[in-house]
C-alpha cells in the first residue's frame, strides 16, 4: 500500500508523500490513576511478539530494570516524600513520547529509517536502519535502544499497525484502570483538563498536563499530579528539547559545510584555469644536457636505385 | 628522471603516505555518506548503510595509526622557522605563481607545515570523538552530553580535514613535480632550488662533504 501520510522522513531533503490529511492522535497516561500492574508491558510484548530476556531485580519494582530493544515500555516507580511527610508512590509508564519535533529523526543519517506520520506517530523502519545509534544521541527522552541481536534501533511504535486500522494501542486496550486512554490529540487534551480539575479539587494544586513545548508537543502525554516538577517522576525531563549540540550538528552547518567543500574544489579548478600550473621552466630543465631520444644510426638495409646517378 | 635528481622521500615514507591517503579516501567517503543526506549514496560503495556504519570506524582507526607513522617521520621538519612568517605574508604572490619577493624556504613551506599541524589536531579529535560515538563498542561508557558533543566535534574535525586535503591535493596538481616526488621519491635539482631553496642548499652542502 502506498504511504501518503508521511510528514517527516529522516535524512530526506525533499517533501515526503504527505497529501493525506488525518487528525493527530495522542495517548494520554494519567499517572494518578496508574496502579503499576504492568499489564501495559505485557500487552506490549504480546502484541508486538517481543520476549525480552528475564533479567535480575535491582531492588525496586522496575522490571525490567530499563527499556531495551525488546521492552518498549516500562513502569518506572519512584518513592517520593511530599512536604507533609507522606509517601507518594509515583508510577510512570515510560516509552517513546512521539514528539512533534523528534530528535531521533533529526539525527538519523539513513533516508527513511525514521518517519513521522501525519497522525503524529514517529516510527522506525528497521530494514533501513544502519545501527549507528544517532537516534539515541538525538532523543531528549533516552528512549531508542539498539538491539544486541541485529544492531537495529527499536522503540514504541504507538502500535502504528493497530492505529492505522482504527484500533487503540495494545497498552491502552489492556489498562485495567483506564489510566491510559487514546484518541485525537484534541480530545485527549480535553479529557486531561477534566482530570486535572478533579486532581486540583482533591488537593493536587500543581496537577497539570505534560505536553512539552520544547519538542513541539508530544503524542504521548501525561497527567501529572506534580506538573511543576516532572523530574520527580523517574527523571522525566522538566523542559525537554533537542539538544543545541544536536541542532548544531544536524542543522544548517551540514549544508554549509558541504557547500564549502564543493567551493574549495571549484576554487582549485578555477585557480588552475586562471593562474595555471607552477612548472620548473623549460629552459631551466634543458640547462642540463639532455640525451636525444632517438639516435641516428646507419640503416641496416641499404637500397640500390639504378636510376640514381 | 635524471641521475642527479635529489631524493626527497624514501620508499617507506612514500608507502606510509599513500597508505594513509588510501585510508583517508575510504574513511572519508564512508564518513561523508553519513555526513549529509545528499551523499548517502556513497554508502553503496561500501555495501550499503550497515556496512558503511560497521567499516567506517575501523578505517578511521587504521588511518590514525598509520598517520602516527607520518607524524613521527615529518614532525621535526614541520617546526615553523626563519622565513616562514615572511613567506606567508607573500602568499598572494605565491598564489599568482610569482617568485620575486617570495623568501626562500626549507624542506616544507609554511602552507605544508600548517597542513601538517592541522592534520595532527584533526586526526586526534577524530580519533577521540570517534571512539565516544562508536556505538557498537564504546558509547555505553559515556554520558549522553559527551556523546552529543563528540558527534558535533567529529563532524567539525572531519570537515576541516577534508577541506585541508582538498587544498593539499590541489597543491600537488598545481605545483608540477610534487606528485612525482611522492610517487618516485625524487625531484629535479631545479625543482628543489625553485620551491625549497634552503633545503636544496642543505642537500648540496651535504653532498659536497
Amino acid at each position: 500500500m502506498a504511504t501518503q501520510n508521511i510528514i517527516a522522513r529522516s535524512a530526506t531533503t525533499t517533501t515526503p508523500p504527505s497529501i493525506r490529511q488525518v487528525d493527530e492522535v495522542a495517548k494520554l497516561i494519567d499517572v494518578s490513576k496508574c496502579i503499576g500492574c504492568k499489564a501495559c508491558q505485557v500487552a506490549c510484548s504480546e502484541w508486538n511478539e517481543l520476549r525480552d530476556e528475564v533479567g535480575h531485580t535491582h531492588g525496586t519494582y522496575d522490571n525490567p530494570a530499563d527499556l531495551t530493544a525488546e521492552s518498549w515500555t516500562l513502569m518506572r516507580f519512584t518513592e517520593h516524600e511530599n512536604t507533609a511527610g507522606d509517601l507518594e508512590w509515583l508510577i510512570r509508564k515510560d516509552g517513546c513520547m512521539h514528539c512533534a519535533e523528534p530528535g531521533c529523526l533529526t539525527a538519523c543519517p539513513s533516508p527513511g529509517a525514521i518517519v513521522q506520520y501525519a497522525n503524529g506517530i514517529v516510527d522506525f523502519n528497521q530494514d533501513k536502519c544502519i545501527g549507528c545509534g544517532y537516534c539515541v544521541t538525538g532523543c531528549p527522552f533516552d528512549i531508542p535502544r539498539i538491539s544486541e541481536k541485529d544492531k537495529k534501533a527499536y522503540k514504541c511504535t504507538l502500535c502504528n499497525d493497530r492505529v492505522s486500522v482504527g484500533l487503540e494501542p495494545a497498552c491502552v486496550k489492556t489498562c485495567p484502570t483506564g489510566a491510559i486512554v487514546f484518541g485525537s490529540k484534541d480530545d485527549m487534551k480535553h479529557h486531561a483538563e477534566e482530570r486535572i480539575e478533579d486532581l486540583k479539587s482533591r488537593g493536587f494544586e500543581n496537577a497539570g498536563l505534560y505536553d512539552p513545548a520544547g519538542v513541539g508537543g508530544t503524542h504521548v502525554m501525561y497527567v501529572l499530579h506534580h506538573a511543576d516538577k516532572p523530574s520527580l517522576y523517574a527523571d522525566l525531563p522538566n523542559e525537554p528539547a533537542i539538544s543545541p549540540m544536536v541542532s548544531l550538528w544536524k542543522g544548517v552547518t551540514k549544508p554549509l559545510a558541504l557547500l564549502a567543500m564543493g567551493a574549495a574544489v571549484l576554487a582549485g579548478f578555477f585557480h588552475y584555469v586562471r593562474v595555471g600550473p607552477q612548472r620548473v621552466e623549460e629552459e631551466e630543465e634543458h640547462e642540463a644536457p639532455a640525451e636525444p631520444v632517438v639516435k641516428k644510426q646507419d640503416p641496416a638495409v641499404h637500397t640500390f636505385d639504378p636510376r640514381q646517378p | 628522471m635524471r641521475k642527479d635528481d635529489i631524493q626527497r622521500y624514501n620508499a617507506n615514507e612514500r608507502s606510509n603516505h599513500w597508505a594513509v591517503a588510501i585510508l583517508f579516501i575510504l574513511a572519508g567517503l564512508s564518513g561523508l555518506a553519513l555526513f549529509h543526506p545528499a551523499l548517502f549514496w556513497l554508502s553503496n560503495l561500501f555495501g550499503g548503510g550497515p556496512w558503511t556504519r560497521i567499516l567506517h570506524p575501523f578505517l578511521g582507526v587504521a588511518m590514525f595509526v598509520l598517520f602516527l607513522g607520518l607524524m613521527v617521520r615529518f614532525w621535526r621538519s614541520n617546526y615553523f622557522s626563519g622565513n616562514d612568517r615572511k613567506w606567508l605574508g607573500s602568499l598572494n604572490k605565491v598564489l599568482r605563481n610569482e617568485e620575486e619577493g617570495v623568501p626562500p624556504i626549507g624542506k616544507y613551506n609554511p602552507g605544508q607545515k600548517l597542513l601538517f599541524w592541522v592534520l595532527v589536531v584533526t586526526m586526534l579529535v577524530l580519533l577521540v570523538s570517534g571512539v565516544v560515538i562508536w556505538r557498537a563498542y564504546f558509547s555505553h561508557l559515556f554520558g549522553i552530553e559527551l556523546i552529543r558533543l563528540s558527534a558535533l566535534l567529529h563532524a567539525a574535525a572531519a570537515f576541516v580535514l577534508v577541506l585541508s586535503i582538498i587544498v593539499h591535493v590541489y597543491a600537488a596538481i598545481w605545483i608540477k613535480g610534487s606528485f612525482g616526488a611522492m610517487m618516485s621519491g625524487r625531484v629535479s635539482r631545479l625543482w628543489a632550488k625553485k620551491h625549497h631553496e634552503l633545503w636544496y642548499d642543505e642537500v648540496t652542502k651535504q653532498e659536497r662533504k
